[in-house]
């Protein structure tokens, strides 16, 4: 930790020829932090590797041993009976419009209360982002019971409209932030040139806004796709349900093929994996608005 | 707002909205109140009612919340919350806060080693709490690794194990979320002064006295932040406990989440389930504000 007030020309010495004490240091460092990594990486190698080994070998030898097999059977079943497939295509069914709803409506509404002098659009801000602090819990019955009387009980259409409704608040609150740094001569200059309120929004606003609104998409993608509890309360249909609470039945089903098991998490963690890798830069700045400045 | 100028001005102000402003505004709005507030407000209604879901429910006064403080499942949960709230927070702040402390400049290897820590946030609970279940098998890696260096006997049925269920799903929770708090804690670190670091290690400060006395004061706006949301993450665990023991073995990693599902979902005990859930309010309610008041300054400054 000493080193680390080391400025950059004094590194080329540690490099080189260095005091041994700091070297020690160094490799301190290295010595924590790299073990630290693999206990932490570990957990996840281990499923992958229990993946893709047989049955035979894994009931021959337990979990624990490293693979002597390879074998895609877990994943042909996952696929197969599992129909894990068909949960994936759910879950990006649900995924892809309650992304972009919640973006549309909380860039509507942030626009609303970041340019224009709405009376107490502070306490209408607060109020919309206490929403989304709320436990789910005190939602749950209630919100099955309203999608009942809606006719949507049990339709994915349900699953998208809580998501959007629960989300809405927390991006709102995030793009009110954003709108309201950008400079009001922008929007003063296009509306002295005859631009409507309409016009100003999708040619000015939002163009601006992109930066925000990747790292949201990218986070929002995220939640949605991992989330469980709303999925299994306005569910029912096991044909219907999305990718993890699909995985938890297969598990039910699976209890000790543990190469299905394994290769249906893998199947279920690929997706956002990927991502947060495609977006690495977005999804930590999508983490860092709103909780720090 | 003084009370004198304000019909005038705000008349004109409202004059100044124009009225598709309102629409952008409304739809979102409604759509928020349909979803989350209407039914919150119900879950209160609901908590002072019998109710199984069919017929009318019938109004039973604070009866549900007298029956809860005698329910030793109720009771055990709202303790095992404590707990949880208390090791899942505290072991997420420290493992996150020490982390990013060490892993703050850049040097050789701090990008691969931040990765590794954070790549688990990224995937669902119920998928971390599946990854897990396959580490705890009797004979998975944790009791294979625990024989390895002789310690035959600590070798446990992990989840299965009353006295160990609840923790062993704390372990996987606090693997996944040490790294969100990492990143939070290394963005406030951005904003400290790095200069007064220096000069203080000029002066001969040692590392923790650097740390105590130098950075840690000017963390107080994450900390503020990084405590309401793990508070507030704490009281919604939900969904690694039912990925991994459904709140079982005898309702040993029981958490109100999970009780006020099996209550609401299970056995249909709406209004007691809502009662259940209008305690969960009652304890994040504290935690909300906090938080809020934190968004606020932030809004205004």
């Amino acid at each position: 930790m000493t080193a680390a007030t080391l400025d950059p020309v004094r590194q080329d010495t540690v490099a080189s020829g260095t005091p041994p004490n700091r070297k020690r240091r160094r490799w301190g460092f290295h010595a924590v932090m790299a073990p630290l990594a693999v206990i932490w990486v570990a957990p996840m190698v281990f499923v992958l590797m229990l993946a893709f080994r047989s049955f035979d070998d894994i009931a021959g030898r337990g979990t624990a041993a490293l693979p002597t097999s390879f074998s895609l059977d877990g994943f042909r079943e996952a696929f197969g009976r599992g129909e894990m497939g068909r949960a994936l295509w759910i879950s990006v069914q649900v995924t892809v419009p309650a992304v972009i709803i919640t973006l549309l409506l909380a860039s509507w509404a942030a626009y609303a209360l970041s340019r224009f002098e709405i009376p107490g659009r502070r306490a209408i801000l607060l109020t919309m982002l206490a929403g989304n602090l709320l436990p789910p819990q005190i939602l749950l019955i209630p919100v099955s019971r309203v999608m009942e009387s809606l006719g949507l009980y049990d339709t994915l259409v349900a699953l998208i409209a809580i998501h959007v409704g629960f989300g809405l608040g927390f991006y709102t609150f995030v793009l009110y932030g954003f709108m309201r740094s950008l400079p009001g001569e922008l929007t003063e200059a296009a509306r002295i040139d005859g631009a409507g309120v309409v016009s100003i929004y999708a040619r000015i606003i939002m163009p601006l806004c992109r930066p925000s609104l990747a790292a949201l998409a990218a986070l929002a993608t995220t939640w949605i796709f991992n989330d469980l509890i709303w999925a299994i309360t306005v569910l029912r249909t096991e044909a219907k349900l999305p990718v993890t609470a699909a995985l938890l039945n297969l598990q039910g089903g699976y209890v000790s093929n543990w190469n299905v098991v394994a290769a249906a998490s893998v199947i279920a963690a690929v997706p956002t994996a990927i991502v947060f890798f495609a977006f690495q830069r977005h999804f930590v700045s999508g983490l860092l608005v709103g909780s720090s400045k | 707002m003084t009370a004198v100028a304000a019909p005038a001005r705000r008349r004109s102000r409202l004059r100044a909205v124009p009225k598709v402003v309102w629409l952008f505004l409304l739809v979102p709005a409604l759509v928020e109140v349909g979803m989350v507030f209407w039914p919150a407000v119900n879950s209160f209604y609901l908590s002072l009612t019998e109710w199984n879901g069919l017929g009318a429910a019938k109004p039973v006064g604070l009866a549900n919340f007298r029956n809860l403080f005698s329910d030793d499942v109720f009771l055990g949960a709202l303790k095992n919350n404590v707990v949880w709230a208390i090791g899942f927070g505290g072991l997420s702040v420290l493992g996150g806060l020490a982390l990013a402390v060490a892993l703050n400049r850049p040097r050789r290897g701090v990008g691969l080693y931040r990765s590794a820590i954070y790549l688990p946030m990224v995937f669902s609970l119920a998928v971390t709490g599946l990854f897990w279940r396959v580490q705890y098998q009797p004979d998975g890696t944790i009791n294979t690794l625990l024989g390895a260096v002789g310690l035959d006997g600590w070798e446990k049925q992990w989840l299965a194990n009353p006295d160990t269920a609840l923790y062993a799903v704390l372990v996987a929770a606090v693997w996944r979320q040490v790294g969100y708090v990492m990143v939070l804690y290394l963005a406030g670190l951005k904003g400290t002064d790095p200069t007064l670091d220096d000069a203080s290690a000029m002066d001969g400060a040692s590392a923790w006295q650097r740390f105590r006395f130098v950075t840690w004061p000017q963390l107080r706006g994450v900390n503020t932040v990084v405590f309401a949301v793990t508070v507030i993450d704490s009281l919604r665990t939900f969904d690694i406990v039912w990925a991994m023991t459904q709140g079982g073995p005898y309702h040993s990693s029981e958490l109100l989440s999970t009780y006020m599902f099996q209550q609401g979902f299970t056995f249909l005990n709406l209004g007691y389930a809502s009662a259940i859930a209008v305690v969960i309010f009652a304890l994040a309610l504290v935690f909300i504000i906090t938080y809020l008041i934190r968004a606020t300054k932030e809004e205004a400054g």
